[in-house]
């Protein structure tokens, strides 16, 4: 017996034979690394007529430097992104954000697409299909009841990537494109707050590539609190990015994962600027992020705990990114 | 559906008909006999399929042999070969890297790739590039003393 569903496995060249896949398949999932997807369909998350390998789209696998920044191709691995002497230079958090993403060996082949659009995250789905079956299934996938808010009506799951962050408060765009053309959208603008459905893609898109600004003396940082330090999604995961001029706060941006159904930046933070990194701002920092996330008992830690590190890990890495010499 | 496969496994060139949904780890256990690589978890977890696609390390369980046409594959059969072990076998074996084995073709496969890479690797080197392989049975300890000892061995 074959481990996973049966499907057909389509090859596709150009945005236009994305888009004749899709529409020959009314299920049709996208294929880039695989680490996220195959090992969900041998859980029985989805049963897809077809895969449609992107990996081979022109352009893709570019990292390019352009006027106003630099494009990477969504194709491009983690490794390579955590290796590649622009990223290291220009956005030196990023490489590391994708260097913590699981194993040496997943990132030598999952790709910053697939990382950006990987599915939510939930300990009652994350499961084998007997686990999920002997459980009436759940609100996501084949059951009607969320179990983590039985009496809610939406899904819960966390969304669990560790580049969107990092990317968020660099200030990232994302190129999204199908048959009919190509737009630009701010890469906040890509995520909704609905674990089962946390993607803003039309029917036929697909993320091309991420854009970002360089902005010069921006600091930037990536912390994730995890149960086993070699490999593990993060329990909560915080990107800052931040400038001082004379002392004080000139822009700062927070973004967090793991906390919620959606990457989130988190709002009120202009407040800040123009003052010290002291104490006194970095307890507002603390408040702002433990009103704005929501973790929900979607992991094995409880979601106190999650709202309660998420804090630290932002306060840690402000203080520590306004000391930093990058900034001054 | 299915397709036409032509790859070179361990050295040799082979063509097969696979089914689109067939794993390299069904592949090469079912397919071509090869039951050196293991399959240890429900994907992605636990590093004992590891095998080398084109030098690089690959979890068998999570790759489609159907995109793996015209790579070198690389398993634990290809390397030594009987009564000739690599100096990595021969340190798991001699520095006690294996106990239960099942770890162990995973071990050997992503210490090859780091090996050919890195041929002096520092121990945070060879912990990093085995952090993705789980061993129930040694603690880790004696697996990097092996792999040290074949670093320093000729090959
Ligand atoms: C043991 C283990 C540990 C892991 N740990 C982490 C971790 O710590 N942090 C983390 O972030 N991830 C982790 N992952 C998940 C996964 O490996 C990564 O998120 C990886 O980056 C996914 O990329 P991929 O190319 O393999 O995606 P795929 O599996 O190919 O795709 C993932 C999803 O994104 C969609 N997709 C892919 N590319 C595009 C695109 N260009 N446009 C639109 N949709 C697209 C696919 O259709 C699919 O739904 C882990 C996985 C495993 C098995
Ligand atoms: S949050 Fe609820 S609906 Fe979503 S995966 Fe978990 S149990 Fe299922
Ligand atoms: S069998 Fe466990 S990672 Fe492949
Ligand atoms: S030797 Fe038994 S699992 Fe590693």
């Amino acid at each position: 017996m074959s481990l996973l569903p049966s499907f057909e496995l389509i090859r596709a060249a150009s945005l236009a034979e994305v888009a004749a896949a899709r529409r020959l398949h009314a299920d049709c999932r996208l294929l880039a690394g695989g680490t996220d997807l195959i090992a969900n369909l041998r859980h029985g998350l989805g049963g897809p007529a077809a895969l449609v390998d992107i990996t081979g789209l022109p352009g893709m696998q570019e990292i390019a430097a352009e006027p106003a920044g630099i494009r990477i191709g969504a194709g491009v691995t983690l490794s390579r992104l955590a290796d590649d002497p622009l990223i290291r230079r220009h956005f030196p958090a990023l490489a590391e954000a994708a260097a913590t993403v699981a194993g040496p060996t997943h990132r030598a082949s999952a790709t910053l697409g697939g990382n950006l659009c990987l599915d939510t995250r939930c300990v009652f789905y994350n499961q084998s299909d007997w686990w999920r079956q002997s459980n009436d299934f759940c609100l996501k996938y084949r059951g009607t009841v969320c179990h983590v808010a039985p009496t809610g009506n939406r899904c819960h799951a966390a969304y669990s990537g560790d580049t969107a962050p990092v990317l968020l408060v660099l200030g990232a765009q994302a190129e999204l494109g199908d048959a009919d053309g190509t737009r630009r959208i701010a890469l906040n603008e890509l995520f909704r707050e609905d674990g089962a459905a946390h993607l803003a893609l039309g029917a036929e898109e697909m993320l091309l590539s991420v854009r970002l600004p360089i902005e010069p003396r921006l600091a930037a940082g990536y912390e994730k609190a995890r149960l086993r330090g070699a490999i593990d999604f993060p329990l909560a995961g915080v990107a800052v990015s931040l400038r001082r001029r004379d002392g004080a706060l000139d822009g700062l941006r927070i973004a967090l994962t793991g906390t919620n159904s959606r990457p989130l930046l988190l709002s009120g933070c202009e407040a800040l600027i123009g003052g010290p990194c002291d104490a006194e701002a970095l307890r507002q920092i603390s408040k702002l992020v433990q009103k704005q996330v929501s973790p929900m008992r979607t992991t094995i830690v409880p979601a106190h705990y999650r709202r309660r590190v998420a804090a630290a890990l932002a306060c840690r890495l402000a203080a520590r990114l306004f000391s930093s010499p990058a900034t001054a | 559906m299915a397709m036409i496969l032509s790859l070179t496994l361990n050295g040799r060139q082979r063509t097969d008909l696979v089914p689109d949904n067939l794993l390299l780890v069904e592949y090469l256990r079912d397919m071509a006999g090869l039951i050196g690589t293991k399959r240890g978890c429900d994907g992605g977890e636990c590093g004992t399929c590891t095998v080398l696609v084109d030098g690089v390390p690959r979890h068998a369980c999570l790759t489609l042999a159907a995109r793996c046409g015209g790579r070198h594959v690389e398993t634990i059969e290809g390397i030594g070969s009987p009564g000739r072990l690599s100096r990595l076998q021969r340190a798991f074996h001699e520095k006690l890297g294996t106990q239960c084995g099942f770890c162990t073709p995973g071990m050997i496969m992503a210490a090859e790739a780091l090996l050919r890479r890195n041929p002096n690797p520092e121990e945070a080197q060879i912990r990093a590039a085995l952090s993705g392989n789980l061993c129930r049975c040694t603690g880790y300890v004696k697996i990097i003393e092996s792999v040290q000892a074949a670093a320093g061995d000729a090959p």
